[in-house]
């Protein structure tokens, strides 16, 4: 394979042969197009990746074009954003585009996140693959944050004053200091809009470029993971090509652009018929301008903060309710090391495996409904309870890595429910007892079945995994 | 030149310094742009002293002032409100002022030079948001416990009408009074401390 990529330049003629001479653009095409070979047995699930990457050149394309009309200046912000709305031509069409498209882009990332979780699709070799995603996930987060405080609304300043002040939490007046650098003023101010459309603009999409980049090499390397969760490398024919894969062009260049074609038919119906999504896309108090005297009677972050703006409120705590936020996105970074059990595909995994991890997504939406929610006692200790199934999913997929005993089983079991019960011990308020024991039944059902039913029962028995992938 | 000639510990040696000597300018050449994040003089300037009228002010009223950028308070409070202040004693976290969140002279369980002025920073002290003034007593929403006082809508944390916390929510201290003295009876300055207790 390499043999015959050095040997594509030389002696050929005609223009290309003139290019591959000076640049290996025709070993290129084959190295990642023509001769990456990808398996055959994509599902829907494996779009994903190529939207987000139309997404993230969209997001570029509309944003360098509302860079042409936007006064990042905290006295002209909000006019420049109305002033692109109503006289800068089809400049509704730019911004609703690119509104549009941060929260598309999150949705686009966490169905391929989820893809992941399902198909083992982070497990070796592609654990650099997946902690890559991650960085790009983060620098995603970090993106969206930035840009939100540009168009200068009551939300934007806000949620800015709270993302920052979450550093704040840190002990030794550290913290203090770093919101203050962070801000480069005592209160978010035109010095912090200035900044973070520097960092919007130019410092994210230049890394969110290299991370791409760096997270399509190491795709490339290792081969794609498919809905089987078998390695396709494992069987090649006599040319070392893998028997159930097919070259990603043209085979899946042209699925891709079905995919593309069909999200951008989604994509339009929101941009033109409802591009507030009914205030989850564009938060209704976005539209004052930033009022540094009153908060917003309810604040909350753009929908995909929420779940772990969720777990934040949901701690009685300052500094921990901080950390446990910070916590629940950096765990993901382990999970290659936390989800030990050599089966990749959720297929071939126990119905036991496929109802935790149905269960954790159903946590999670749950979570991102709670953080929009205003506070009430009941909405509060309800965030608690699914915080703890939210950090327990992890300890489960750790469990669950290979057969356990009962003893192992009921080791972790009163080892949690010590952890659970000092928790709830620490958080104790009179006020609360009774709703404090009714939501304990759900950690506790949580615990009690997902340890004991492979015990008591045949549900955490796995599947023959296949050697080749099926169709 | 063959491999015998290498002399390993020496390139070592150079690689290693020229490493630390890169890593230490590196850092030096990092400090202009970790400091220029750091407040403008301009934005330092803008914290001068505000003088707040409070002439006009009724019992149980609040008005708003800017400091700092940051809103600042001030409510003339009742006497039913002095006196649930001195009901929730024993029921809120700090109740005599101990943590540093008051200059000297408002550290007292009114939390105020005169009983009946509170002077406060308008930020939670948990993440930030603007509390609401919330003075009625058992309003429906915040359940028939409430006494009067403040509550951030952010995350539920409650204070009373000192600006102290409550146990159980995420704010982890009182609210912050700002050093303030009075000009006269009807003048408060912001950001300029009393000279006597």
């Amino acid at each position: 394979m390499m043999d015959n990529a050095k040997q594509d330049g030389a002696g050929r003629t005609g223009m290309m042969g003139w290019v591959d001479t000076r640049f290996p653009a025709t070993k290129m095409w084959k190295e990642h197009l023509s001769e990456y070979y990808a398996p055959k047995n994509f599902n829907l699930w494996y779009y994903f990746g190529s939207l987000a990457l139309l997404v993230l050149v969209m997001q570029i394309l509309t944003g360098i074009w509302l860079t042409m009309h936007y006064k990042p200046d905290a006295e002209y912000a909000f006019a420049s954003v109305e002033y692109i709305m109503r006289e800068v031509p089809y400049g509704w069409l730019l911004r609703y585009m690119h509104s549009t498209g941060s929260s598309f882009f999150f949705i686009v990332v966490y169905l391929h996140m989820f893809r992941a979780l399902m198909y083992g699709s982070y497990k070796s070799p592609r654990e650099l693959l997946w902690v890559f995603g991650m960085l790009l996930y983060l620098a995603l987060m970090a993106e969206a944050f930035f840009g939100y405080l540009l168009p200068w609304g009551q939300m934007s300043f806000w949620g800015a004053q709270v993302i920052i002040s979450l550093f704040g939490a840190l002990p030794f007046g550290i913290g203090e200091a770093l919101a203050l650098w962070i801000r480069g003023d005592f209160v978010v101010s035109d010095a912090t809009l200035n900044r973070f459309f520097a960092l919007h603009v130019v410092a994210l999409p230049l890394a969110l470029l290299g991370l791409v980049a760096a997270h399509i090499m190491a795709l490339h390397e290792v081969g794609s993971n498919n809905p089987d969760g078998i390695e396709i490398k494992k069987t090649k024919n006599a040319q070392g090509v893998p028997v159930d894969g097919i070259p990603f062009h043209p085979y899946y260049t042209v699925k891709d652009l079905m995919g593309a074609a069909a999200f951008l038919f989604l994509f339009a119906f929101v941009v033109f018929f409802m591009p507030e999504m009914g205030g989850y896309f564009l938060e209704h108090d976005n539209f004052l301008p930033a009022d540094p005297i009153n908060t917003p009677l309810h604040i909350k972050p753009v929908w995909y903060f929420t779940p772990y703006y969720a777990i934040l409120r949901a701690i009685p705590h300052k500094l921990t309710g901080v950390l446990a936020m910070g916590v629940a996105v950096m765990i993901l970074f382990a999970l290659p090391w936390i989800d030990r059990n050599p089966i990749k595909s959720i297929r071939y995994r126990s119905p036991l495996f496929m109802l935790l991890v149905f269960v954790f997504a159903f946590t999670f939406v749950v979570l991102g409904w709670l953080g929009m929610q205003p506070v009430t006692a009941a909405l509060t200790e309800l965030g608690l309870r699914l915080s703890e199934l939210y950090f327990a999913f992890f300890l489960m997929l750790w469990v669950h890595s290979r057969d356990r005993s009962g003893a192992y089983m009921t080791m972790v079991f009163v080892v949690s429910a010590i952890v659970l019960l000092a928790i709830d011990g620490i958080r104790y308020d009179p006020g609360k007892a009774g709703l404090m024991m009714i939501s304990a039944l759900l950690p506790l059902v949580y615990f009690l079945f997902f340890l004991f039913a492979p015990v008591l029962s045949n549900l955490n028995q796995s599947k023959p995994v296949p050697e080749r992938v099926t169709a | 030149m063959s491999s015998s000639d290498l002399n390993n510990s020496r390139r070592r040696f150079l690689t290693g310094a020229v490493v630390a000597m890169g890593g230490i300018g590196s850092a030096f050449a990092a400090v202009p742009f970790v400091v220029s994040w750091t407040p403008s003089d301009r934005a330092k300037a803008i914290g001068a002293p505000v003088e707040v009228d409070i002439s006009k002010l009724e019992r149980g009223g609040i008005t708003r002032a800017k400091w700092q950028g940051k809103p600042v308070w001030v409510v003339r409070r009742t006497d039913a409100a002095l006196a649930s202040i001195k009901k929730l004693d024993d029921q809120v976290r700090d109740p005599n002022s101990l943590e540093e969140q008051q200059p000297e002279y408002a550290a007292n369980e009114f939390r105020s030079i005169k009983p009946e002025y509170l002077v406060l920073v308008g930020v939670c002290t948990h993440l930030g948001c603007a509390p609401s003034y919330r003075p009625e007593v058992a309003p429906a929403d915040l359940g028939r416990e409430w006494e009067g006082g403040f509550f951030c809508p952010c995350h539920g944390s409650r204070f009373d009408l000192a600006g102290r916390v409550f146990p159980g929510v995420p704010a982890p201290t009182n609210l912050v009074v700002p050093p303030h003295k009075y000009l006269s009876d009807g003048r408060i300055l912001v950001g300029v401390d009393s000279e006597k207790a």
